[in-house]
């Protein structure tokens, strides 16, 4: 498995597992929480109490950005364990059975492909701001329309394909099919699609946070902390860097275990 | 063709439209406490509301009815395009968000074409050099497109309104205060369609009628004129149909970093706030306008490449 | 005679690899040459290098003279479209998918002779109306058939007046009508010039006559003039390229063994989508008996064969099979393409094992059929990607000889395989059915090949 990665893969792995070591490991031994303040210590430089400085509360920068990753990775991964696991099974299912499965399956996506992902998760956060739970719920919903159209389009391709036809004649059972013909031909789709939904969840998730409608204060979240610190610029650049620099690598991560290019998934559909 | 190509758009704003009025709804309904009491206390000040007001506004809205036939009401009120009042300004949501819809088509407009001004060359370059420069252009382009697009504009703000004061932080007004929010959106744009446009121009200089065509006695130019720039642009344009999506989530993040007046940021704002006239308002407005500008990509697809899915 | 071409001492290597050993040839004016050999054996690549079109990862060494004069890969360039030509292997990819046919011939008249728009659309249209294009001169390529598509071809590559014309593959892929066709359209398009024909087909080589040059694996292994060459073939490779094609294939004897009835239709139609192709159709198939399906592309004998094993409804008529203790899995298919047929995720013996676990078959089977049909026993270490299509092909028909079929149809099988594996994939499969007493339906698009093969024949309208 990691043998059959690239190079780049093999970095955005190396990346991500760092991220999520450095989140664990600081989430274990820190001796601060992520909403305890001391306004006596403001804004101060990195030193050795405060490994990454402090921000504008006094709160201990380097537990709030781990708690902010741990944050990010577990919607990250929810989000894209639902929507593959929803998106997949629907898509092959509908190619197979066709008909009225599939039309209602369509209106279904058409009524969640008429509006940006972006927008449609804002508004289901209105409902209930700052829960984690329906962000999750939402971007989920948005995200397995990707994976549904993708594994619809390879499967219908394979329902007239030889060498599934060759396999039905020979009297193999559908399990089989799957296994041996669909999975095969979607498996690499999957996976990259996979990787990009994990950073796109995150960057949702972020943006939201940044326009003050997703994630609410006290909880540590990488746009949240972005928009709160922003007005610090000049005095503590150091301070708004870091939630910065922390949300790109995590996406620079996703991107690069994506391996192929994102563009190359259109061609299926 | 082309008029099934219409009918899908037509379909979809429906669909638009049917989503949004039910979202809206079912936000308005699960708001908690009194409806009545918190619209009127929004509209006219929380010393002002009392039982009187507050069932002004429960009869306005038909807040009192089943949740079904207030629906229908709702989405009837929707099919008029009644779109109410603001519950923070009271003013009437169709005007405020067709205000904001101008600011947000500038927005949306110069983004786009700037974004094609640098993606063109970029990418054709790196197609025709390829080696290291393309190399290079594939880890400029990865590193830039990890970069959330607000992250992108708060990077711009402080090195060119901040560091070195040359345009405004935020607002709008003079063209200044475009250049930022439109270079924003730009090369988030085209840090991803620059590949695109590589790949495109790429597979029609290997292509083998390319190369048929210089076989014939057509000069390089020629050939380039005749028989590249429409074969490349057939999946360029259709990507910057799939790239709507980032036009319209970039254009809520950078209305909303810029404070750039358009319905991103009323959106974003709404949300905070809570009005949901105005949300219904907003996302209504950005549904349309995928969609329409989604057809208009679809007419261009067809104008440039009439060929249907059986002929490729 | 006028000399247009010579080779001296040509070869290409793609690093230490050669590709294409040291050949020399001339050729004349109307005295076309044609280089005949398989895939693989490096004579698309001495076009390419001809004309000057040799990807740069390649070298070459030697000399090549046009009209007298030497030239490498850059001075070629100024001799395309007036002097040389290439035709392209597939026409349909080599034009501008998007351009309307005539606009592709007009554009060399406007470009090449300095005509105006409207006199060339004239000349266009006139060439278009010789070949016989003309009511189709404002369709895209991709609306066109393929030999109307290499005819657009060939008349958008001489409207700029070359007269040398060099052909890869010209007819890969069309029908034998069409593939005659083209090559006499080749033939008037190049009198009073030269003809340099690359091709795997001895039917084109014969009727392009002039010299021929045949080649293996990048080794020129005959030359001399058509006539000589295939009619009194020297070399045993030559000889078994003339052998296999079906035309020279020796006569089996014809006639049943055994007069089970297998399955008959009667007064059957047949179609795709509701579309019906072919109709009244009657026959009956027994065990063991070779029965097959000749017709023009489009006369759907795939179809019919789909049609009898219950892939596609009939749109009248009926099927009986007549076995009635027939299992399903006993009613199978040979496909066209062998790689499509299999998945590539694992490899052929995960493949074999799959099929014997499921039907329980005695595993002391495996090894003499194995035998027979010449595979060795390391391609099951592989996958389908890795072996050669005739490999494929004939595990193809191993997997399905283990499950005792009682039907087999073969959807030419072996139209995608050079012809000396065709014919051998062919008597093969033959030969087997006729031994196990399976009833076999052989599509194919060459009438010698049924002909010589086949108990009986149903013929398509």
């Amino acid at each position: 498995m990691i043998k059959s990665l690239s190079l780049n893969q093999k970095l955005g792995l190396t990346l991500l597992l760092g991220l999520f070591a450095f989140a664990v490991l600081v989430g274990g031994f820190s001796p601060y929480t992520i909403d305890e303040q001391n306004l006596s210590i403001r804004l101060i430089t990195p030193n050795s109490d405060h490994w990454f400085g402090t921000d504008h509360f006094g709160r201990d920068m380097m537990t709030r950005l781990a708690s902010a990753i741990v944050l990010s990775f577990s919607l990250g991964v929810f989000c894209v364990l639902t929507s593959s696991i929803l998106g997949v099974t629907l898509g092959v299912c509908s190619a197979w059975a066709g008909g009225r499965v599939e039309q209602s399956l369509d209106v279904l996506v058409n009524i969640l492909l008429a509006l940006p992902g972006l927008v449609l998760v804002l508004l289901l956060s209105a409902i209930a701001p700052g829960s984690f739970v329906v962000l999750y719920f939402a971007i989920s919903l948005v995200q397995w329309v990707e994976y549904y159209r993708v594994t619809r389009a390879i499967t219908r391709t394979l329902m007239d394909s030889p060498e599934r036809q060759v396999s039905v004649m020979m009297g193999f059972g559908k399990w089989y099919q799957f296994k041996r013909h669909i999975w095969p031909a979607i498996s690499s789709s999957v996976f990259t699609m996979a990787a990009f939904g994990g950073a796109n969840a995150i960057l949702m998730m972020a943006s939201l946070g940044f326009v003050a409608v997703g994630i609410q204060p006290p909880l540590a979240e990488l746009g949240l902390m972005s928009v709160e610190l922003f007005p610090f610029y000049v005095e503590a650049p150091w301070v708004l860097m870091q939630p910065l620099i922390v949300v790109a690598l995590l996406v620079l991560g996703f991107h690069l275990l994506a391996g192929a290019s994102r563009e190359s998934l259109n061609s299926t559909h | 063709m082309i008029w099934e190509l219409l009918r899908k758009r037509l379909y979809q704003l429906v669909l638009v439209a049917w989503g949004v009025g039910t979202l809206t709804f079912v936000l308005m309904r699960s708001l908690p406490g009194d409806m009545a009491y918190r619209i009127a206390a929004s509209r006219y000040g929380q010393d002002n509301v009392d039982s009187a007001a507050a069932e002004l506004v429960r009869q306005e809205l038909n807040l009192d009815q089943g949740w079904l036939s207030s629906y229908v009401n709702w989405l009837f009120e929707l099919l008029q395009f009644n779109l109410g009042n603001s519950l923070v300004s009271g003013l009437p949501v169709s005007e405020t968000v067709l205000h904001q819809l101008g600011h947000s088509l500038l927005l949306a407009g110069f983004g786009i074409a700037l974004s094609i001004c640098i993606a063109l060359p970029l990418g054709t370059w790196s197609a025709k050099k390829g080696g290291l420069v393309n190399s290079i252009m594939v880890w400029f382009s990865t590193c830039t497109r990890a970069m959330p697009v607000f992250v992108l504009g708060l990077i711009l703000i402080l090195l060119f309104a901040l560091e070195w004061p040359l345009f405004p932080v935020a607002g709008f007004g003079t063209w200044q205060h475009l250049v930022l929010p439109s270079i924003t959106l730009a090369i988030s744009l085209a840090a991803v369609s620059n590949r695109v446009v590589y790949g495109s121009v790429r597979r029609v200089l290997r292509s083998p009628f390319y190369q048929f065509s210089r076989v014939k006695g057509l000069s390089e130019r020629q050939t380039f004129f005749r028989h590249g720039m429409r074969n490349m642009a057939v999946p360029i344009v259709a990507f910057i149909g799939i790239q709507l999506v980032s036009v319209i989530e970039g254009i809520v993040m950078i209305e909303s970093l810029f404070s750039w007046p358009g319905v991103g940021h009323g959106l974003a704002h709404a949300i905070f706030a809570r009005d949901i006239p105005v949300i219904q308002g907003c996302a209504l407005t950005m549904g349309v306008l995928f969609v329409v500008l989604n057809g208009i990509i679809d007419l261009l697809c067809y104008w440039i490449d009439p060929r249907g899915e059986q002929e490729q | 005679m006028n000399l247009l071409i010579q080779l001296t001492d040509l070869s290409i290597n793609a690093k230490e690899l050669e590709l294409l050993q040291p050949l020399s040839l001339s050729l004349y004016q109307d005295k076309p040459l044609t280089i005949l050999g398989q895939t693989g054996s490096g004579k698309s690549l001495l076009a390419q290098a001809i004309i000057g079109l040799l990807p740069n990862e390649l070298s070459q060494q030697g000399q090549v003279e046009v009209f007298g004069k030497l030239h490498d890969r850059g001075s070629l360039v100024s001799l395309w479209g007036k002097e040389v030509i290439m035709l392209p292997q597939e026409p349909w990819r080599a034009l501008d998918p998007l351009m309307p046919a005539y606009q592709q011939v007009l554009e060399v008249y406007e470009c090449l002779h300095g005509l105006t728009h409207e006199q060339a659309f004239n000349q266009a249209m006139d060439d278009l109306d010789k070949v016989d294009l003309k009511s189709s001169a404002s369709k895209r390529p991709g609306q066109l058939s393929g030999g109307m598509a290499q005819r657009l071809a060939v008349t958008a590559a001489t409207a700029g007046g070359a007269k040398l014309i060099l052909a890869d593959e010209p007819t890969k892929g069309l029908d034998v009508s069409r593939r005659n066709d083209i090559v006499q359209l080749l033939l008037q398009s190049a009198q009073g010039g030269g003809l340099l024909t690359i091709t795997h087909d001895i039917e084109v080589a014969r009727q392009i006559g002039g010299d021929i040059i045949v080649m293996k694996e990048g080794v020129v292994v005959e030359q001399g003039s058509a006539e000589q060459v295939l009619n009194q073939p020297e070399h045993s490779y030559t000889q078994s390229l003339i052998g296999a094609d079906p035309r020279h294939w020796d006569q089996r004897t014809k006639g049943l063994i055994d007069k089970k009835p297998v399955l008959s239709a009667t007064s059957l139609a047949i179609g795709r989508n509701g579309q019906a192709l072919s109709a009244g159709i009657d026959f009956t198939i027994h065990a063991g008996e070779v029965v097959g399906v000749v017709g023009d592309s489009g006369s759907g004998k795939s179809t019919l064969g789909d049609t009898l094993l219950n892939l596609l409804p009939p749109i009248s008529g009926k099927v009986n099979k007549r076995v009635s203790q027939a299992k399903p899995y006993q009613w199978l298919k040979l496909f066209q393409d062998p790689p499509a047929a299999f998945t590539s995720s694992v490899s052929l013996g995960v493949l074999l094992e799959d099929v014997i676990n499921l039907h329980q078959i005695d595993r002391a089977r495996i090894a003499p059929l194995m035998n027979k049909l010449k595979l060795a026993p390391e391609l099951l270490a592989r996958r389908s990607t890795e072996v050669s299509g005739g490999e494929l092909q004939r595990f193809a028909i191993l997997r399905a000889l283990l499950l005792d079929p009682i039907f087999l149809f073969a959807d030419e099988p072996t139209s995608r395989l050079d012809p000396i594996i065709a014919k051998e994939v062919t008597d093969l499969l033959v030969n087997l059915a006729k031994e196990k007493g399976c009833a076999l339906l052989l599509v194919s698009h060459d009438p010698h090949m049924i002909e010589k093969r086949c108990d009986t024949v149903v013929q398509l309208k």
